[in-house]
């Protein structure tokens, strides 16, 4: 039996968002645009993106690569402004920071200890010793670090690297996390086990997560709701809302024939994108060479 | 459920378990060869004065050599010229180190500052030093500000360069990771930008040192009553060889213990670097 677009919960990005809302809104972004100057040329990474985000949802971010995810994200942290549009993000209660970031890639110190990286938004705030010790020890432990907390970046392998960037933005306790392919470098064991420690902290911490995934499967696990992107300009192709409930068992949840029909539905869609990538890149190149 | 979440812990580096160990061990006999190719190189020497295949006055035998050298630390002479060298070396070294890190992180950091500065640093940057040398006396006398400010020449530039360049290398993630995580200007400047560029800035000190310990030679040549070079240039005027040998090799030594413990000095403030 095939389910129909609308009981699944696919809003198409036309749709006006119908559902139910019971909880408030904590991000909005409206009509948002970037273009980037490069070699006086514009490029358009994103064009025109209009979101909203519940307070202590997971929003998961697809698209082909080079369709504008990273910079959404380095545009609502702070670290870029956006070209046209705007977007607001509600203030944290209580003293906790606004955001942290799990950037894509390498993006620990070097010239820091496993501890002292992880421990680095709360040493930036100067927390209490005593808070510093046992957060970061808890999520060191978490991440399978603890027997590595002295060592240095170099001495540890790119999966064990990008585990130190996801506990440190843990660490910070932020009000938003943002989570740029925080698990490309693992291996499937470890991040199915770092899937199932993340939604045990998200369960436990109602966090509102912006996650950026390549991966459709890790996409569904998580998320409460998808956001597909189109290939260059990036806009937003789709939103699909995942239908099921929390707390999740990331291995029962993938049994289910729903769970297979999700993944078939969002595959589909991206299909397209990614075969639209792939020829502006053939396109690109054949400019190139002429 | 306390499960970590790493079963395939794997060490991947041996420095991590027990005391770390010198990694540049150098086998015995590379060892051996560096110490025995100049003793072996001295007794040649040695043998071919003796052999009177060498002009004495010129190349006076080794044993000559030590034997001055001796008696010029009996008599504590050489101990005041030694003294004389390292303090103006200190003191040249901290005038040039502290105002080249200030100005080349500041550099570094700040686009408006570099293209103020850099222009100026690096044009002047080709000025043989030596050639300052009458400037200076001119402008600092005689007195030990001369050397000094010779020697803080010689730190400040490769020093100043090496920073700037150091700082503007560091990967621009690093900067967005501390402005994420809320670091001040304070801060990016501690955590992000000085150990980003600590490589290269202790690259540049251990250039700065050489060419202090050079410029320091020239200075004391020229009016000056104690130290090294006015050892050298002393001993010139009364044709006595041996001691301008001794103080040769007395610069030697220096320069070479100054590497060494720049090289630990660096080792030290980069444990990061897989360099050490
Ligand atoms: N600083 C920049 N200057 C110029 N162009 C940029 C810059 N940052 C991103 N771009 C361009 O913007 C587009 C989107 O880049 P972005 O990094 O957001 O992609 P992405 O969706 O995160 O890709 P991936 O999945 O490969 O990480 C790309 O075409 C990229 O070349
Ligand atoms: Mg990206």
């Amino acid at each position: 039996m095939m389910a129909t677009n609308a009981e699944r919960g696919l809003v198409l990005p036309g749709a006006t968002e119908s559902r139910e809302r019971d909880n408030e809104v904590k991000i909005s972004v409206d009509h948002l645009s970037k273009q980037f100057d490069v070699k006086g040329r514009s490029v358009t990474a994103l064009d025109d993106i209009n979101i909203t985000i519940d307070k202590g949802q997971f929003f998961m971010i697809v698209g082909p690569s080079g369709c504008g995810k990273t910079t959404l994200l380095r545009i609502l942290a702070g670290l870029e402004k956006p070209s046209s549009g705007s977007f607001s993000i509600k203030e944290p209660d209580g003293s906790r920071p606004e955001n942290s970031m799990v950037f894509q890639g390498d993006s620990i110190f070097p010239w820091m200890t496993v501890w002292d990286n992880a421990a680095y938004g709360l040493t930036m705030r100067n927390a209490p010793k005593s808070e510093i010790k046992d957060t970061v020890g808890h999520y060191l432990d978490k991440t399978g670090l603890t027997a590595f907390a002295d060592a240095y970046p170099h001495q540890l392998s790119g999966g064990m690297r990008q585990r130190v960037s996801i506990a440190r933005a843990f660490s910070n306790d932020p009000d938003v996390l943002f989570m740029d392919e925080p698990f490309s470098a693992l291996d499937e064991q470890n991040k199915t086990l770092l899937h199932e420690e993340l939604l045990k902290i998200w369960d436990e911490t109602r966090k509102t997560v912006l996650f950026i995934t390549h991966s459709v499967d890790e996409a569904v696990t998580l998320g409460d709701r998808i956001m597909i992107m189109t290939s260059q300009p990036g806009r937003v192709k789709a939103f699909v809302d995942v239908p099921f409930e929390r707390p999740r068992d990331v291995l029962e949840l993938r049994q289910r024939p729903e769970y297979g029909e999700v993944v078939y539905d969002i595959w589909q869609q991206l299909k397209q994108e990614v075969n639209t990538s792939a020829e502006i890149a053939k396109e690109r190149a054949a400019a190139k060479v002429r | 459920m306390t499960q970590t979440l790493s079963p395939d812990v794997k060490i991947a580096d041996p420095a991590l378990n027990g005391p770390k160990k010198k990694k540049t061990k150098k086998g015995p006999s590379e060892r051996a060869l560096a110490v025995g190719t100049p003793l072996f190189l001295l007794l040649v020497w040695e043998l071919l004065v003796h052999a009177g295949a060498i002009d004495a006055r010129f190349f006076p035998a080794p044993s000559a050599i030590f034997i001055r050298m001796a008696d010029l630390m009996s008599s504590g002479v050489l101990w005041m010229h030694i003294w004389a060298s390292l303090q103006r070396l200190f003191f040249g070294f901290w005038l040039g180190l502290v105002p080249a890190l200030l100005l080349g992180v500041m550099m570094g950091l700040s686009r408006p500052i570099r293209a103020a500065l850099q222009p100026l640093i690096s044009g002047t940057y080709p000025i043989p030093k030596s050639a300052l040398l009458p400037l200076i006396l001119l402008i600092f006398g005689l007195g030990e500000m001369s050397k000094v400010v010779m020697v803080a020449i010689g730190v400040f530039y490769p020093v100043v360069l090496n920073t700037v360049t150091g700082v503007a290398q560091v990967s621009p993630i690093y900067y967005d990771v501390a402005k994420n995580y809320g670091a001040n200007k304070w801060k990016v400047f501690r955590t992000v930008a000085i150990p980003g560029a600590m490589p290269s800035i202790m690259t540049g000190i251990e250039l700065g040192a050489g060419l202090g310990l050079i410029l320091i030679a020239i200075a004391e040549m020229m009016g000056a009553q104690e130290g090294l070079g006015f050892m050298i240039w002393n001993a010139w005027q009364l044709f006595s060889v041996e001691t301008m040998y001794v103080g040769i090799f007395i610069i030697a030594v220096i320069g070479y213990a100054l590497a060494l413990l720049l090289a630990e000095v660096g080792r030290l403030l980069m444990p990061w670097n897989r360099r050490s």
